[in-house]
């Protein structure tokens, strides 16, 4: 216990401070008003989903929960069920085998929702593209908000994109939905 | 040439790996088998080719390890009834790899135990096969029923567990099918072929050069093992050889990405049993070096830094003398964190005994890799047929015999220390001179096989080049594919939540298996 006091002494806080929103990674118009984003921004329950991705991309996932990032920390966490969660994060071209199961946990997850495509494979198909075995970029299987590119996209850019998911377009109506 | 003890005349293919080509018979394929065998071989791969257009009809290929070196057999088969006799009896690990081959080819294992679809669930009908020829990379098919027939354990108190595709933690998709009573576990069945994109497949519509790219992306978390076995191929292929600065530079790269994702899994191994300081300690260091990585190489998991005919990065001395103080204070911080998993009592607790594979089962189902290595199996590529650069630093094997969650924890420590060890003896010495040879396009029919000890096993990539600088077929084979078999066998007895921990000891692809 001593010595994982003392390592925990020596280590300090390394979090460092989170990124701002980016207009530019968005696809869909906010769908969501501001009294909705004023929940979601103070605790925002996000389910990934791996629709087929080479794994790069849940390495990025992985590394924005861990101490540098703390996404956490933000009230972002990260969720065991759709059915708990405000928010899809999906990697990869949507396999075509995966697709029946993207579309199940997005009707799974209780709207009022959003979904962040993360990499170049979940903004366009990437290298994969679309065959006989993928679908191709997730907008065509569910509806995306935010798309996140990057092969992989570092773990800032991951988080800049879901904190633009749930940010109000600046100067759109406080009323909409 | 012949080899020594098996009855065949073989062809060397060139390259920097010690490997031979042969040709033969499929009724001769199980005996070849089982004589590979009686000299401790070992199947490293099994795929299918279509090679109606070059005037035959289609070819099961079998690349074994034997002592002195990789074989690559290649099986002719006919175009109207491609059959073989199936080999899974020999090598268990053949099964899913036949079954595989069936989907993808349509060439067909006879006598095997086991004919149900593999990597096809429902996205292609059971009469069209997406690796042959005629058909086309964008075909579309109507969904078909996916109904797999998982093996029902029936009996007073059994119920099943469905787990995936979608997992609970941020894992790649899959399905587990586990039979309990109680929380112990009688049966796991796993189910893969999810993450099926397509892979093998694109290669076909693509050149030698752009291939390199896609070899990257087999398995995100290899992709220094994926693009230098397909460097290799290349290379063999084209007949050309990187500069010894190259060789080098790519001994320092696959060991980086052996050291990060050793870091990574020594997180996850102690979050596994609720020891969040560790995961929080090694995460904390596996970022410090993926932005040391980024900084040095330009990319934090060195994507794309090894190309056909060398790298596509170069380290400066002041790089290299930054570099080997990160990894002396990396393998200090190490050192300290390894002493307090190794007194913590409740971590210990979890670990031993856990999920065991022992070395006798091991050794018949072809455990591999790292899981290999923990379970008494003395296979490192690194070690068993060096190329440059380890011909000039040899690799000192890690090694366990107990194959529990423990032991494969321990093999990272191991492997962790000698690769930080490995990383600073290459860089000291590093030669001088350019990074990267034109790689000319190769004759069609030309053959290149890349075999590389990647952080989580032996990686393989067999190349036939086609026409017009195009690839005729790219096989790439993942460790995945041996160990995830032994994965349903460790977890036999022990208790439900103690699987995630399990799994993540052996921390497999499913993106590289499913291709």
């Amino acid at each position: 216990m001593y010595q994982m006091l003392k390592q925990v002494a020596r280590t300090g806080i390394v979090t460092e401070p989170p990124p701002e929103p980016d207009e530019a990674l968005r696809e869909l118009q906010q769908r969501l008003g501001a009294a909705v984003l004023a929940h979601f921004g103070r605790s925002l329950a996000v389910r990934h989903v791996d629709a087929g991705s080479c794994n790069g991309c849940e390495l990025e996932i992985h590394a924005a929960n861990g101490p540098h990032y703390n996404l956490e920390r933000l009230g972002i966490k990260f969720v065991a069920s759709p059915r708990h969660a405000d928010l899809l994060l999906v990697t990869g071209p949507v396999s075509r085998h995966m697709e029946v199961a993207l579309r199940r946990t997005y009707d799974a997850t209780p709207d009022p929702k959003l979904v962040v495509a993360i990499g170049d494979c979940g903004c366009t198909g990437g290298i994969f593209g679309e065959s006989y075995a993928s679908c191709g970029r997730v907008s065509n299987v569910i509806p995306v908000d935010v798309a996140v590119p990057g092969c992989p996209p570092a773990p800032l850019e991951i988080m800049r994109g879901i904190l633009t998911a749930v940010s109000r377009k600046p100067g759109s109506p406080s009323t909409a939905r | 040439m012949r080899l020594p003890e098996l009855p065949l005349d073989v062809v060397p293919v060139p390259g920097a790996l010690p490997a031979f080509h042969a040709t033969i018979a499929a009724d001769a394929l199980p005996g070849l088998c089982r004589d590979a065998l009686a000299q401790n071989a070992r199947l490293v791969a099994l795929w299918g080719s279509d090679e109606t257009t070059r005037g035959s009809g289609y070819a099961v290929h079998v690349a074994l390890a034997i002592a002195p070196g990789l074989l690559w057999v290649s099986v002719p088969l006919s175009g109207e009834r491609p059959a073989y006799p199936g080999v899974a009896d020999v090598f268990p690990c053949a099964g899913r790899m036949q079954r595989a081959a069936f989907d993808l080819l349509g060439i067909r294992a006879t006598g095997a135990a086991d004919e149900r679809p593999w990597l096809r669930h429902g996205a292609w009908p059971a009469d069209a096969h997406p690796l042959r020829k005629v058909f086309a990379a964008e075909s579309r098919f109507a969904r078909e029923d996916d109904r797999y027939a998982f093996v029902r354990v029936e009996g007073e108190g059994v119920h099943e567990i469905p787990v995936g595709p979608v997992h609970a933690g941020t894992i790649e998709p899959g399905h587990f099918r586990f039979s309990v009573v109680g929380e112990k576990l009688l049966r796991l069945e796993e189910r893969l072929g999810y993450a099926h994109k397509g892979i093998e497949k694109r290669f076909e519509a693509m050149t030698l050069e752009q291939g390199a790219k896609l070899a990257g992306r087999v398995s995100g978390d290899s992709t220094v093992a994926y693009a230098w076995a397909y460097a290799m191929a290349s290379e063999g292929a084209a007949g050309t050889e990187p500069p010894p600065r190259a060789l080098a530079l790519r001994g320092v790269l696959l060991e980086l990405e052996r050291i990060a994702n050793h870091l990574g899994d020594l997180g996850f191994l102690g979050n596994d049993v609720a020891l969040s300081f560790g995961f929080f300690q090694f995460w904390r260091m596996k970022e410090e070096l993926l932005r040391l990585q980024h900084r040095l190489f330009g990319h934090r998991y060195l994507m794309d830094a090894v190309v056909p005919g060398g790298v596509a990065c170069d380290l400066g001395a002041p790089e290299a003398a930054l570099l080997i103080e990160r990894l002396i204070a990396l393998e200090r911080e190490a050192s300290t964190l390894k002493a307090i998993y190794d007194e913590h009592a409740g971590a210990q607790d979890r670990f031993i005994m856990t999920g065991q594979v022992l070395p006798e089962l091991a050794e018949k189902m072809g455990l591999t890799g790292l899981a290999g290595r923990a379970s008494g199996i003395r296979h490192d590529v690194r070690v068993d047929h060096p190329v440059r650069p380890y011909v000039d630093f040899p690799v000192r094997m890690a090694f366990h015999v107990r194959g529990d969650v423990a032991a494969r924890l321990s093999v990272r420590f191991d492997e962790l220390f000698e690769s930080v060890r490995l990383v600073q003896a290459i860089v000291r010495d590093l030669p001088p001179g350019g990074v990267r040879v034109p790689v000319p396009v190769p004759a069609a029919g030309r053959r290149g096989v890349g075999w590389v000890e990647g952080w989580r096993g032996d990686v393989l990539v067999a190349l036939d080049a086609g026409e017009g600088g195009r690839l005729h077929r790219v096989h790439a084979h993942d460790p995945s594919w041996q160990n995830w078999p032994l994965v349903e066998r460790s977890v036999l007895g022990n208790i439900v939540p103690d699987f995630p921990l399990i799994n993540k000891s052996f921390n497999l692809s499913y993106s590289g298996h499913d291709l």
